[in-house]
């Protein structure tokens, strides 16, 4: 069963329709729906094509957000082989929130690490819907310095709401846990290469995504604040999410012209979660050429790179 | 320059202009409701006399009674571009930065200088709450760049005075980026072996202590100031409780291993000399405030060892 997005409507209708003739035909031989069945399909098509054409901010924030949306898990079992999680930050816990551990990329040992959004309800409180603690930074902070150790590149996977805003989290550090977490990751002398798949949640994710190259998904988001929480701030009002989205410019496309994002990875038309095949695939294909174009680099060359990236953005801008 | 213009015209302007200070002569303190005479205030460093509560201070008057004789050398920032997202709320983002610089004087949210404390050549940047709350954007990314730049150029320990809401919203992505960007900054001055202390003030909050607030070689705090990542009321809005007293506060924070010291503004440049001038290798300083260094080169040279004490 398709979950549909509020702006998805019009398109569940016709959806519906052409299922519910289907059923009739099951059930009554006779009745031959085949044309007027297929000729629902187009319309449902266009309508596909025409909603994602040009979809809002706060639409791709929808999209992004969407539980059927393949999640960090899903890119795991299925591009990489022999994952070997590794749990703990040696110190306190293992965070569910975040994943990690040795695993091949097409034959190459690396280090994946990424955020667990989590599948249904068990999973989601589980994986804390993504939002990590303290721990789930050391211990990302641990496996990236493993890496370096080792000479293996780093993947990783960005897809949560936002570091989460929690008592115990506090006292033990959250800031300084993301601020370590992204020195980590500017010190490391192997390839670090990451992927926004859905939701790039302010410092939750940069310390993750403090990368070589960063790739997004078409309809993947990356912003400083929630729409939800910018829109309480500035406009004093949570409900003016769907402003603060367009004001925030926090799609993987305005990110690409700012320079932020280094690529964007197209997705599947109707969105990642219409097909999550054909979604993990491009993303395979886009992690296997970043990491072969970073191959070879010397450690100094990478981290030289990286440096030099973060201290010239904010050179382009954005035309309002 | 003669006896008029240094003299009897300053005299008749101060006549003049005490006519529209009174109101602006006492402060009440936020937190005892004591009304303090504004010249007492503003030489206890804007601490309450009577119940120790720690006010905002602004850069210019902090590094006024930071830096020795009061003399401090402004580090010039490169200027970003302005409104990078053409940002627009209920008002415009220049807008908002106009009124800003209208009502504090400024430019932007962090003013960078080099100086000396107790004869110690130093670089200092300090963020300005008053500004915009003191947000981090592209300037104040490009400021603690410039400063950690200066200190490696010179040789000088920096030191941070933070202060701020978190990261600037109108600057969207941009201003997240300088968590990473600054994050390089502080990577500089470890590299080249140089002193990094951070000195926390109230609030700092948000992207801001997620970076370079929390990467110090030494993290000393404002009493009472609140240190966080989230914000108090989004952690009850999230756990559905009420925080304990004192939560997310610096002896909270101090407590819980974050913090190194918990140190009055008045004692603040003591110990950050002290402590300086240990970790650079140097012989103790002379206490107390010092006449402006004069126009030769600085030199981190033993003081004359007559009455230098390390200790309070």
């Amino acid at each position: 069963m398709t979950q549909y997005l509020d702006f998805e409507k019009p398109l569940a209708e016709i959806e519906g329709k052409a299922e519910e003739l289907r059923a009739l035909a099951r059930s009554n031989e006779e009745m031959d729906v085949a044309d007027e069945a297929a000729a629902l399909d187009q319309k449902a098509h266009t309508i596909l094509e025409d909603l994602y054409k040009d979809l809002t901010a706060w639409r791709k924030c929808q999209v992004a957000r969407h539980p059927d949306r393949p999640h960090c898990r899903d890119y795991i079992e299925t591009l990489f082989e022999e994952y070997t999680p590794l749990a703990g930050d040696r110190n306190f816990a293992d965070d569910h929130a975040v994943m990690g551990g040795l695993s091949r990329f097409r034959g190459t040992p690396v280090v994946v690490i990424g955020h667990e959004k989590g599948s249904d309800t068990t999973s989601r409180i589980e994986r804390n819907f993504g939002m990590a603690r303290p721990e789930g930074y050391r211990k990302a902070i641990r496996l990236m310095r493993l890496a370096d150790q080792f000479g293996l590149p780093v993947v990783t996977l960005v897809d949560t709401p936002g570091a989460y805003p929690g008592k115990g989290a506090e006292e033990r550090g959250q800031s300084e846990a993301i601020a370590r977490s992204t020195q980590a990751c500017l010190q490391l002398g192997v390839p670090l290469i990451s992927v926004i798949i859905g939701e790039g949640g302010s410092g939750g994710a940069v310390a993750f995504a403090t990368a070589n190259r960063v790739a997004m998904l078409e309809h993947s988001v990356y912003s400083v604040i929630s729409p939800e929480g910018c829109a309480s701030i500035l406009w004093k009002d949570a409900e003016k999410m769907r402003e603060a989205a367009q004001a925030l410019r926090l799609t993987a496309q305005d990110l690409y012209q700012l320079g932020v994002a280094d690529q964007v990875i197209s997705e599947p038309l109707g969105g990642a979660h219409r097909d999550q095949t054909g979604t993990i695939e491009a993303v395979g294909q886009a992690i296997s050429d970043m990491l072969e174009e970073l191959s070879g680099k010397s450690a100094e060359d990478l981290v030289k790179q990286r440096r030099e990236k973060f201290l010239s953005m904010g050179k382009r801008g954005l035309a309002a | 320059m003669n006896w008029i213009t240094n003299y009897v015209r300053p005299r008749i302007n101060s006549i003049f202009s005490r006519r529209e200070t009174p109101e602006n002569l006492w402060k009440k303190c936020d937190e005892c409701g004591t009304m303090l005479f504004h010249r007492e205030l503003s030489e206890n460093l804007n601490v309450c006399t009577s119940c120790g509560h720690h006010m905002n201070i602004t850069p210019r008057d902090r590094f006024n009674a930071l830096f020795d004789g009061g003399v401090f050398v402004e580090v010039s920032v490169p200027e970003p571009q302005a409104d990078p997202l053409s940002f627009r709320d209920q008002k415009k983002y220049p807008d908002r930065m106009k009124a800003a610089q209208r009502a504090t004087g400024e430019k932007e949210a962090m003013l960078v200088a080099t100086g000396e404390i107790g004869r110690t050549p130093i670089v200092a940047a300090a963020q300005d709450f008053s500004f915009m709350g003191g947000s981090m954007g592209m300037y104040v990314g490009n400021a603690i760049i410039a400063a950690a730049e200066e200190a490696v150029k010179l040789r000088r320990p920096l030191i941070i005075f933070s202060a701020a809401g978190g990261a600037r919203m109108q600057e969207g992505i941009l201003s997240l980026m300088q968590m990473p960007r600054t994050t390089v900054a502080v990577q500089m001055l470890k590299e080249a072996k140089l002193p990094y202390i951070v000195v926390l003030t109230h609030p700092t909050t948000g992207g801001v202590t997620a970076s370079y607030a929390m990467l110090g070689d030494v993290h000393i705090s404002e009493p009472n100031a609140l240190i966080c990542f989230a914000g108090p009321r989004v952690i009850e809005q999230t756990i559905r409780e009420k925080l304990p007293e004192g939560f997310q506060r610096a002896e909270y924070l101090l407590d819980h291993g974050m913090l190194d010291r918990v140190t009055p503004r008045p004692q603040m440049r003591d110990e950050l000399i002290s402590i300086t001038r240990m970790l650079l290798g140097l012989p103790p300083a002379i206490k107390g405030e010092l006449p402006p260094p004069s126009d030769e080169p600085a030199q981190i040279e033993a003081p004359d060892s007559d009455g230098a004490t390390p200790e309070k």
